[in-house]
């Protein structure tokens, strides 16, 4: 007992470290690692359908590098940029419309009565505590053009004939809205909460209008949460194709249903990793691109105040 | 004392012994197709062996074959269509069965197995289950309503035709999204050959597809059966036990639909879906028990009367159901057998091709 706890104490802090970090190797960098080696086989016959990348045969270390996946990828990229484009487009929409939805809803919760806060967040995630998928199939009863909506409307006599509201992007978007507005309003409400009233009451009693407290203070200081919010709902939307594919039309094919066609359906493993890795790229880079721009900014800030400093 | 000690030593392993080797023997994990068995087989099946089943679903064969090929699956009988169980074979996937070990293979329908086994080349990894035919299945008062006595009703034409299709589109028509019992279909359609292996067959197929997609509601494989029971949907390319199983939730709500099912005059394909097992099975002992559990004749009736295709199993005839014996949709006519086609196992590069006439049919690209 008295040396577990020595251990704890002497190693506590190196494991609350080293745990996470290997968790993340093993679950995280490992398979990246795997599907990147995989984007490079070729493809084959068997179990698994590629041949290995490198291994050790009678001549010692073989390796077997094979770029044309990537060159498959250019050759077809009509096949690919189409639904490329959609995936963005959806993403980036529903990323919008999230925003539009979440931040009122963050703002009341926020500002609401502390007792009642606890209450509102949970009604906020009690959604996850189903399977997304059963959420879906719930919308598609209620909009389908025999479902719960068109039936009720039709017996008000508010509507002469069924409305098509599935397989529209009306339909969509509200699967969209449905599955990721929590991942929007969470982080929304963990900035708006540490929101100091005093800055909006100061600003008021300086005659500042209250779209002028709105943009001048409200905004910039939930920046973080917009930015966090739309990170969290942008990226996975990017990969999704459950959603269109049970509430869209044959038009709306997203480039997640194109990797699954290449993984499934041409049994492809090589071509789908390739597109997969394509995919991590666009996505991961802009977002590298912005952290070192953002760490570089505040950098020189320092430098700069520094030398101010050293003047003065 | 130490005697003792030493035979209660000797009962507690033998105990333990017993004790696992039970539990392998009696466990099992099936994957099979959604909707595709009687609701009381399986549990049928438990009380009479004892072994405990894990039955798991899916609903297109891909699914299936990219689990088979990553390995260490973990299922113990899976129910692979002939064309993938012929090229999972080839991959090493599946293994042979050992026919001594199945007393009601000899119940089967001979010439239904030996044309699955040589023409599509599984050998001897399979045992078919059941098999059928690609059509059209369509709700009989909404057709006529919009297209009355010219509605072609039994050609490939009320789907594949824009100038029936775009009658259509109002009430839904769907395909499936299986581009191997699609694309050769639209080719026997074009009036060409079925079990073609050319590429350029299935580009103009695929133009023909292009051609009625704006008319299309969706392509999906499993979605249309409720769809179009529920009169969601009101035309569809479909397999035929699913448009029975179709018709039959439509009588069973009562909600006015009439979902009739047709083999188009142009030729339709065939399909044999197979037991076969897995290479890395575990549970080899129950796999066996429960393939022939699943042949014995009134088992196999059982489940052709629940699911309404047609069976593998000679010996289940005279326990099916009347009804489903004389359905010219499910056990085709003389007539009907003419144009019934085998399409065969494509090579990787056709593979590629046939997908890509798919993905942009789907895709509308």
């Amino acid at each position: 007992m008295a040396a577990a706890r020595h251990f704890l104490t002497r190693h506590g802090r190196r494991l609350v470290v080293w745990l996470p970090l290997a968790w993340l190797v093993v679950f995280f960098a490992l398979p990246l690692v795997e599907v990147a080696q995989t984007s490079f086989t070729e493809p084959r016959r068997g179990i698994p359908p590629f041949a290995p990348l490198w291994g050790f045969g009678e001549d010692g270390v073989f390796t077997n590098f094979n770029l044309e996946n990537y060159g498959l990828l250019v050759e077809y990229s009509q096949d690919y940029l189409k639904p490329a484009g959609n995936s963005l487009r959806l993403a980036f929409f529903s990323t919008l419309i999230c925003l539009v939805f979440a931040y009122p809803m963050a703002w009341w919760i926020a500002r609401s009565r502390p007792s009642h806060r606890a209450i509102l967040l949970v009604l906020v995630m009690l959604p996850f505590w189903t399977s997304s998928l059963l959420r879906i199939y719930a919308l598609i009863g209620l909009l389908n053009t025999n479902g719960f909506i068109n039936s009720m409307l039709l017996q008000l006599g508010l509507i002469a004939a069924p409305m098509r509201m599935m397989q529209t992007d009306f339909s969509i978007y509200m699967g969209m809205l449905l599955t990721y507005l929590p991942l929007m309003i969470l982080p929304l409400y963990a900035v708006m909460i540490r929101l100091d009233d005093d800055l909006l009451d100061a600003a008021a009693d300086l005659g500042a209008s209250r779209v002028q407290v709105f943009r001048t203070i409200v905004l910039p200081l939930t920046f973080p949460g917009i930015i966090a919010g739309s990170l969290l709902v942008f990226i996975p939307a990017v990969g999704e194709f459950v959603i269109p594919a049970l509430l869209g039309g044959p038009e709306q094919v997203m480039i997640g249903k194109v990797l699954w066609t290449e993984f499934f359906r041409n049994r492809d493993w090589p071509v789908a990793s390739a597109i997969a890795m394509l995919l991590l790229a666009i996505l991961a880079l802009p977002i590298i691109y912005a952290r070192y721009q953002d760490g570089r900014e505040t950098a020189l800030d320092r430098a700069e105040e520094a030398g101010r400093g050293g003047q003065a | 004392m130490a005697h003792l000690r030493k035979t209660s030593i000797a009962a507690a392993a033998a105990v333990l012994s017993l004790s696992t080797g039970a539990a392998s023997a009696q466990e099992l994990n099936v994957y099979n197709w959604s909707d595709y068995i009687a609701e009381d087989t399986i549990a049928n099946f438990e009380a009479e062996t004892g072994i405990k089943v894990t039955y798991d679903m899916y609903d297109s064969n891909e699914v299936l074959e990219a689990k088979m090929l990553a390995g260490s699956s973990g299922y113990d009988v899976v129910v692979p269509t002939g064309d993938f169980l012929a090229r999972g074979r080839e991959a090493g996937a599946y293994q042979d069965l050992n026919l001594g070990r199945l007393a009601n293979y000899s119940q089967q329908d001979m010439q239904v197995q030996n044309f699955a086994n040589d023409q599509i080349g599984v050998g001897n990894a399979g045992a078919v289950y059941m098999w059928g035919t690609t059509g059209v299945a369509y709700n009989v008062d909404m057709i006529e309503e919009r297209l009355g006595a010219d509605a072609p009703t039994d050609s490939w034409a009320l789907i594949l035709d824009p100038q029936y299709a775009s009658k259509l589109e109002d009430c839904g028509v769907v395909i499936l999204d299986a581009p191997t019992d699609v694309l050769p279909n639209v080719i026997a359609y074009m009036g060409g050959d079925g079990t073609s292996t050319d590429a350029a067959d299935f580009e103009k197929a695929g133009e023909i597809l292009n051609a009625v997609r704006p008319n299309l509601r969706y392509i999906h494989s499993s979605q249309s059966i409720n769809d179009i029971a529920n009169g969601d949907i009101c035309a569809a390319i479909m397999w035929s036990g699913d448009a029975f199983q179709a018709a039959y939730r439509a009588e069973e709500a009562e909600n006015g639909h009439t979902i009739e099912y047709y083999i188009p005059k142009e030729g339709t394909n065939l399909w044999f879906d197979h037991f076969a097992i897995p290479a890395d099975a575990k549970n080899l002992d129950a796999a066996y028990k429960f393939i022939d559990y699943m042949l014995r004749p009134d088992v196999a009736a059982a489940n052709v009367n629940y699911v309404w295709y047609a069976s593998g199993s000679e010996g289940a005839k005279s326990d099916i159901d009347p009804e489903i014996l004389e359905h010219p949709g499910i056990y085709p006519t003389a007539e009907a057998q003419k144009n019934l086609f085998v399409v065969p196992v494509y090579d990787a590069r056709l593979d590629r091709a046939v997908t890509r006439v798919w993905s942009r049919f789907s895709g509308g690209s």
